[in-house]
């Protein structure tokens, strides 16, 4: 079976600064991965270099990322064009600003199914409509006519959530989707892409640095630092078993309920300190030794 | 506040009003002027008393009617040549409104488009935009439109061009500084995310968020074009000789402002009241298109 995304060896910088230093990661059909790193790891660029969205000052220097077995990097502009959207979607980090500050919600969303479906004026409406029930929008005939301002962080990340599943695509790409939230509303946010993922048969990859996120909707999990995956497998076998001393690291930051607070360590130093070590000799061994 | 904004949906002329009421008082008085404006230059044959040509030579220079020595007929008073000043201060408003309109429009059409290309490409594209908008206003302006309009010949059409060729400048360096800070936020990005083009891209998320800015421009340019037109008629190379304009009425005024200092100030006044009309427009339209504004 082929899967959904495949990405190998890619190598990112920007303005010569490596970014992503050869990550291979694989999302398979209906999977929900966790791209798990602290900021600065590369995790969200990774996550646009498979949108193409990269800075201008971005350049791949190589690796693959294959789409249901296409080469994204290969493709066309205009066929990568007509994917995203459709079949590769985005949830957004900040549901406050990610939102067209002029226009109302339900314009933007009918826009969206409009562009991609080709649905008429009249349909798109009430699909609209449907999209954001599914979302769990009360009244979602007076939503329709508010501006995003008018919204709830909350209820603004609901919105982008229906829009991202509303073509049934078969990759959603979550970058960060309930950090700008509060803790209560997260959880909803979570539940949501989950049972629409489900519904719609999607895969996700759920970038994130928050190992309690990743417990609660991932199947599977990459660790990512300084642009380099440490670890991967199943979620349950590395928040168990983690094999990578950054993971056990990660894992004792993380506050959890069955154990107190007193208990938590930050990640040590002297660790982060060895994996930027070992990733800047990984770059002067690739500038000595040119591929 | 959602409350409001939903039933402003539902019916538009409610929304038209809750608009009215966003833009406070200054859309309200820009409005009423430039309304007035506009009425007197379409219904000027009506509205005029007199012919603004005829000249009545035994009733030269009679002072407004109220004054010690005027004629209730001439209600403003008549100039060196006898004509009626209200009549010629009437048909004066087409001539501003006309150039005003296309002016304006032709700048901002030119200007905005300029600037969305310099904006939204960047790189060489906005480089040669960008230059040539520096090189551009580097000409003292209405010295530029004088000479153009010297150049081209005196006429409406040379005017209108004249003041095109100046301004586009500020429509495109606005709407290009514009467009780039628009196309770094979150939502072009995730509408970019969502596979349009850029073509689609500006059309359809960026344009609508510089509305009002470009609303704001256009009413102010429409001030300006006024005043550029008043300079040029007052030099002598704007539409033909006795076509009426308020830029003429002041230099013919000039020369006998001490025995009839209203031919001067009638005009003046008209030209105050346009462009402070417009600009108050400029300023409420503003307030009132901008959705994130209401409070």
């Amino acid at each position: 079976m082929t899967a959904t995304l495949a990405i190998e060896g890619l190598k990112l910088a920007i303005n010569d600064a490596s970014v992503l230093r050869g990550v291979s990661l694989q999302v398979q059909p209906g999977e929900v991965r966790g791209l798990v790193g602290e900021s600065g790891a590369g995790k969200s660029m990774l996550g646009r270099a498979v949108l193409g969205l990269l800075p201008s000052n971005a350049t791949i220097a190589s690796g693959r990322v294959a789409f249901e077995g296409h080469d994204l990097l290969a493709m066309r502009e205009a066929e990568r064009r007509g994917l995203l959207g459709r079949r590769i979607a985005l949830i957004p980090q900040d549901p406050m600003t990610s939102l067209n500050p002029v226009k109302r919600v339900g314009a933007q969303i009918a826009n969206l199914l409009r562009h991609h479906l080709g649905l008429s004026r009249r349909a798109a409406l009430a699909r609209t409509t449907e999209l954001l029930t599914e979302v769990a929008i009360r009244e979602p005939e007076r939503v329709l006519s508010l501006y995003p301002h008018e919204m709830s962080g909350g209820m603004r990340q609901r919105v982008l959530i229906a829009m991202a599943f509303a073509c049934d695509p078969s990759l959603v790409i979550a970058d960060e989707p309930t950090t700008a939230l509060d803790v209560t509303v997260q959880r909803q946010v979570l539940q949501l892409v989950e049972r629409l993922r489900r519904r719609h048969g999607s895969a996700v990859l759920f970038i994130t640095h928050d190992l309690g996120v990743v417990a609660k909707i991932c199947g599977s999990m990459t660790v990512l630092h300084a642009g380099r995956v440490l670890e991967e497998g199943e979620t349950a076998e590395v928040l168990v078993r983690p094999r990578h001393a950054y993971t056990r690291a990660l894992l004792a930051a993380t506050p959890r309920a069955d154990r107190p607070a007193e208990t938590l360590r930050p990640v040590p130093p002297a660790l982060v300190e060895q994996l930027w070590s070992e990733a800047r000799r990984l770059d002067s061994l690739n500038a000595a030794r040119p591929a | 506040m959602a409350d409001v904004a939903v039933a402003s949906i539902a019916t538009p002329p409610s929304r038209l009003f809750a608009g009215l009421k966003r833009g406070g008082a200054r859309l309200q008085v820009g409005l009423a002027l430039v309304t007035l404006l506009m009425l007197i230059a379409i219904f000027a044959p009506v509205l005029a008393p007199h012919d603004p040509l005829e000249q009545d030579l035994l009733s030269a220079q009679l002072p407004p009617a109220w004054m010690q020595g005027g004629d209730s007929a001439y209600f403003l008073g008549t100039d060196s040549l006898g004509r009626c000043v209200l009549s010629r201060l009437i048909y004066s408003a087409r001539t501003a409104v006309i150039v005003a309109l296309i002016a304006a429009t032709l700048a901002a059409l030119i200007g905005a488009a300029l600037g969305l290309f310099a904006g939204s490409f960047g790189g060489w594209i906005d480089q040669i935009i960008s230059r040539l908008i520096d090189v551009w206003m580097a000409f003292p302006p209405v010295l530029l439109s004088i000479v153009l309009a010297a150049v081209i010949g005196a006429g409406l059409t040379s005017v209108i061009v004249a003041i095109v060729v100046v301004d586009w400048t500020r429509f495109a360096r606005v709407v290009r500084a514009e467009t780039m800070v628009q196309l770094t936020r979150d939502y072009a990005a995730a509408a970019r995310a969502i596979g349009l083009s850029r073509a689609k891209l500006l059309r359809l998320e960026i344009l609508p968020n510089l509305v009002p800015l470009l609303v704001t421009l256009l009413a102010v340019e429409m001030g300006i074009a006024i005043l550029v037109e008043v300079i040029l008629s007052f030099v002598g190379v704007s539409v033909a000789g006795d076509t009426p304009t308020w830029g003429g009425m002041i230099a013919e005024g000039r020369q006998i402002v001490y025995q009839a200092p209203w031919i001067m100030a009638f005009p003046i006044c008209c030209i105050i009241a346009s462009v402070i009309g417009l600009n108050l427009l400029g300023d409420g339209l503003r307030l009132a298109l901008d959705p994130v504004q209401r409070s």
